[in-house]
């Protein structure tokens, strides 16, 4: 280790680093003995740069940041090593300097909006809170400034408001506001927006810049989106298995990656990938060709058309007591047609309405008004032996890998469940049925035996994705079924996705929020905003020729999208 | 180095030149295959993982082992007791009388062996805790899972009539029902078992509830609906065995409660009849004898007390060990 300390301190250019982090070792002492969540992890921040720190989760790249800041778990402990900040080693100081520094010294932003902001105080109680902790004014009027610079509107009355009454993005500017509120000299941000919407995340982000450049300070980004970190950072550390594998300026990182997990995960990041669409494509079905799009002939002379929404409309009753209620207009007037062995993706921010899409044309809710037709039959028309026919031919794949599974259940059962519920086969048939399925999604034979807890939110995904392809359906819906994986594996999962459409020729119905994961996926984009859809078109029209600013808008908001990358990168 | 010095240089060289570009040596770090599964780790699923859990933990070894002991006395008291109060004759001239060979722990104003009593005396009580529980957890738990899964109008009658039970306090409840005619004459530890069951399911009923509400809108719910699982199957494949958890460390916990409910009610003479042999009726004839000769009062106390303590130990270890919160990954 020690030639790294010597480039780093040539490369120091004689000023001193912000915060320096120096052969770091963390060790958690769990059930199952110590385990070494940090290895060897070196680097520093410079006064008023930006440092971003990316990698998959369990990578050590939050547990190196929290020890930064002296909030590890309490069974974690610095083992070796040494955290420098501005000059004093502050690896093992006493719990009252580290109150001193926090706040006024080092800021923090968390990553979760929801759970972060305590439930039962006022938002500017809360701001109050820090700032009294830290010796500064807090009257109503320092407290409604403190807002008003995360950019939070009308910050006076919204301090007198709960978190319940913000929305996430909302919730997120108080925290950011709570980080900054005493000046710090180094902000700490644990995946400040990776709950948000893109757009959201972008005017955050930006919000963020602005503050931390006009008070100069230094600002240590945790992320697992390597576009992101490259945009808004100066230098990414990359993290893989508790060790800094790579770290570097982030521009140079990204275009000319040494290490082998920094140029994997610079080939799978979606949001910088351009050519992505390609691959996808020659890996998945034969490209949709517009000048020609009946050439491809389907079996027994089946319509092309798959799936076709009609005027689609579902109005949902909020109740505001007493008997009264309010209709609120979740999708409005949706129509749109889905083509076979096709990729048809629905795109929006969250509360768009796509969700509720995907739940009527599975026929889990009732649509409104407007037709559902799946085959050319009507959907809300069928009986319950059709509609339990129609299951079989139309199957889900949920966002949440840890709740779609039930954890009572092992994979066997799990992957089996449908072929019992349908009665296909014998007891012998359907073990090999899935074994089948265990190859097709590359998970081992070993793993039938297994149970949800003991695999990993990519693993899952695949179980749920051989359940939904046990009953040899023709259509699947995605509800967000890749966004809440790491970037790696979520690649895997959508290669796998392609490939198990052009070996089966099915028909996907994507539901997403992220533009980046539509360019590798889908032929067909929807893009919805509140309740309506407001553009749709081939993948490649409208991500080249937006027409509406909405879409544009959500494009331009994809985090590293303007970064040119040459060519064998990109 | 002053900082004077310092501002000027950081302006005149851009900052990503000074920026080393660091790689570490593969060896350190071998790569491995993207989500690899671990294939060498036994196959474990929630219940063998509180198994695991509960092995090493004393409160579970020592509540467990003592159940294990009052069981095996309930069952089988002839293995411990060479004397059967049934045919025992109570000799009045071994009133209140101490220790003696053979009869460990003395006798009763009446002359009874105290040991004996209290061995056989195991066998109601426990009969009366482990089939009120059972009894509560089948009923109260259907009430639950069919109001939690259901919801609507099901749920606002079933909640209300579970309300009204939960209001009257069960040992006041039991003794207005044992004094009715068609109670008071036919005893037995199987009406104490019915009564018991009628004001403890309530209880049961409302954790099942909100254990089934918490897993009926889980995503697998939803996964095994669109496979075309019937709405009651997947609450019996699915939604109950998820929501078990919480109704086995409650009815655990009340099983304790029933025991100390049977002896409550036998001590206010509308338990188990005199004739019967139990810890309450124990208790209650030696009151008589408290001041002069405490023990015959104290040591049912004593069993009483243990395993009830037991069956509370052994819930408190069972939420340890199936508290979702505490589970790990």
């Amino acid at each position: 280790m020690t030639h790294n300390i010597q480039i780093r301190e040539s490369g120091a250019d004689g000023q001193r680093p912000l915060l320096e982090i120096k052969d770091l070792a963390i060790t958690f002492r769990t059930s199952h003995g110590d385990v070494d969540a940090v290895r060897n992890a070196n680097f520093t921040v410079m006064p008023g740069e930006t440092v971003a720190i990316v990698g998959e989760s369990g990578s050590g790249k939050s547990t190196s940041a929290l020890a930064a800041i002296g909030l590890l778990a309490g069974n974690g402990r610095v083992s070796s090593g040494q955290i420098i900040f501005d000059g004093e080693d502050i690896t093992h100081v006493s719990e009252k300097r580290m109150i001193e520094l926090r706040g006024n010294s080092i800021g923090m932003v968390p990553q979760d909006p929801m759970s972060n902001l305590n439930p039962v105080w006022k938002i500017g109680f809360q701001v109050k809170e820090t700032l009294k902790a830290n010796g500064l004014p807090s009257g109503p009027k320092d407290v409604a400034k403190v807002l008003a610079e995360a950019g939070l509107p009308d910050a006076e009355r919204r301090a007198k408001q709960f978190p319940h009454e913000f929305s996430g993005g909302m919730r997120q500017r108080a925290l950011i506001a709570i980080g900054l509120s005493c000046q710090p000299r180094l902000l700490i941000a644990d995946e400040p927006t990776s709950a948000l919407d893109v757009t959201v995340q972008r005017q955050i982000l930006d919000h963020l810049d602005r503050m931390t450049t006009e008070l100069g300070t230094a600002v240590l980004l945790i992320t697992h989106d390597l576009g992101l970190a490259a945009e808004r950072a100066q230098k990414v550390v990359v993290m893989y298995k508790g060790q800094v594998v790579e770290s570097g300026p982030s521009l140079e990182l990204l275009r000319n990656p040494q290490h082998p997990y920094t140029k994997r995960l610079v080939s799978a990041a979606p949001s910088l990938s351009s050519r992505r669409i390609q691959v996808a494509k020659e890996v998945g079905v034969e490209p949709v060709d517009l000048l020609a799009p009946t050439e491809v002939v389907h079996e027994k002379g089946k319509p092309d058309e798959v799936l076709k929404i009609e005027n689609l409309k579902k109005v949902f009753k909020l109740r505001s007591g007493f008997g009264r209620s309010t209709d609120f207009t979740a999708v409005d007037d949706v129509s749109f047609t889905v083509k076979r062995g096709t990729t048809t993706a629905i795109v929006g921010e969250s509360g768009s309405g796509k969700s509720t899409v995907a739940q009527m044309v599975l026929n889990l809710l009732q649509p409104t008004s407007g037709k559902i037709i799946f085959d050319g039959v009507d959907t809300s028309t069928l009986n319950a032996k059709e509609l339990f026919k129609f299951r079989r031919r139309v199957q889900p794949i949920f966002q949440d890998p840890y709740g779609s599974l039930d954890p009572m259940y092992n994979i066997y059962r799990t992957i089996e469940e449908p072929l019992r519920t349908h009665k296909v086969g014998d007891k012998a048939s359907r073990e090999k049925k899935v074994r089948e399925l265990l190859d097709q999604v590359s998970l081992p034979q070993s793993a039938m035996t297994r149970y949800p807890n003991e695999l990993s939110g990519g693993q899952r995904q695949r179980v749920a994705i051989a359940r939904a392809l046990a009953l040899d359906p023709e259509v699947i819906i995605c509800d967000e079924a890749v966004s809440a994986l790491d970037v790696l594996v979520q690649d895997q999962v959508l290669n796998l996705l392609a490939n198990l459409q052009s070996d089966l020729g099915l028909t996907y119905l994507f539901i997403t929020h992220d533009l980046a994961v539509v360019r590798q996926i889908a032929d067909e984009v929807c893009v919805m905003e509140r309740g309506k859809l407001v553009e749709t078109g081939t993948t490649d029209s409208v991500f080249e020729n937006p027409r509406r600013d909405y879409t544009r808008k959500l494009l331009d908001a994809i985090p590293g999208a303007t970064l040119l990358l040459p060519p064998e990168v990109a | 180095m002053t900082p004077e010095n310092n501002i000027p240089n950081m302006n005149e060289t851009p900052r990503p030149q000074t920026i080393p570009h660091f790689v570490a040596p593969l060896d350190e770090t071998p790569l491995q295959a993207t989500d690899k599964v671990d294939e060498g780790a036994a196959p474990s699923s929630l219940w063998k993982e509180a198994w695991r859990n509960l092995r090493r933990q004393p409160l579970f070894i020592l509540s467990a082992f003592l159940i294990l002991v009052v069981v095996l006395v309930a069952l089988f008291p002839g293995l411990f007791s060479p004397l059967n109060p049934a045919d025992d004759k109570c000799l009045l001239e071994n009133s209140n009388g101490p220790a003696a060979a053979g009869h460990p722990l003395g006798f009763t104003q009446l002359g009874c062996d105290v040991y004996a009593r209290v061995i056989y005396g195991t066998q109601n009580s426990v009969t009366v805790g482990v089939f009120t529980t059972l009894a509560v957890v089948l009923f109260g738990g259907a009430i639950g899972a069919l109001a939690g899964y259901y919801g609507g109008w099901v749920d606002a009658v079933l909640a209300r009539i579970s309300d009204i039970f939960f209001a009257l306090p069960m040992i006041l409840g039991a003794i207005v029902v044992m004094q009715l005619p068609m109670f008071r004459s036919s005893r037995t530890a199987w009406t104490l078992v019915v009564i018991l069951a009628l004001f403890g399911w309530p209880q049961v009923a409302r954790i099942t509830r909100g254990a089934v509400i918490e897993v009926r809108n889980a995503d697998f719910i939803t996964s095994a609906r669109s496979l075309g699982v019937s709405r009651f199957r997947a609450l019996l494949r699915h939604v109950i065995p998820n929501a078990m958890a919480p109704v086995i460390v409650v009815a655990t916990i009340s099983l304790g409660t029933f025991i100390a409910a049977e002896s409550t009610l036998s001590f206010l003479g509308i338990g188990l009849p005199p004739s019967a042999m139990s810890w309450g009726n124990d208790i209650q004839s030696a009151q008589a004898s408290l001041r002069s000769n405490p023990w015959p009062l104290l040591w049912p106390s004593f069993a009483l007390i243990l395993t009830v303590l037991s069956f509370m130990m052994l819930g408190d270890a069972l939420r340890d060990a199936l508290d979702p919160k505490a589970r790990k990954r």
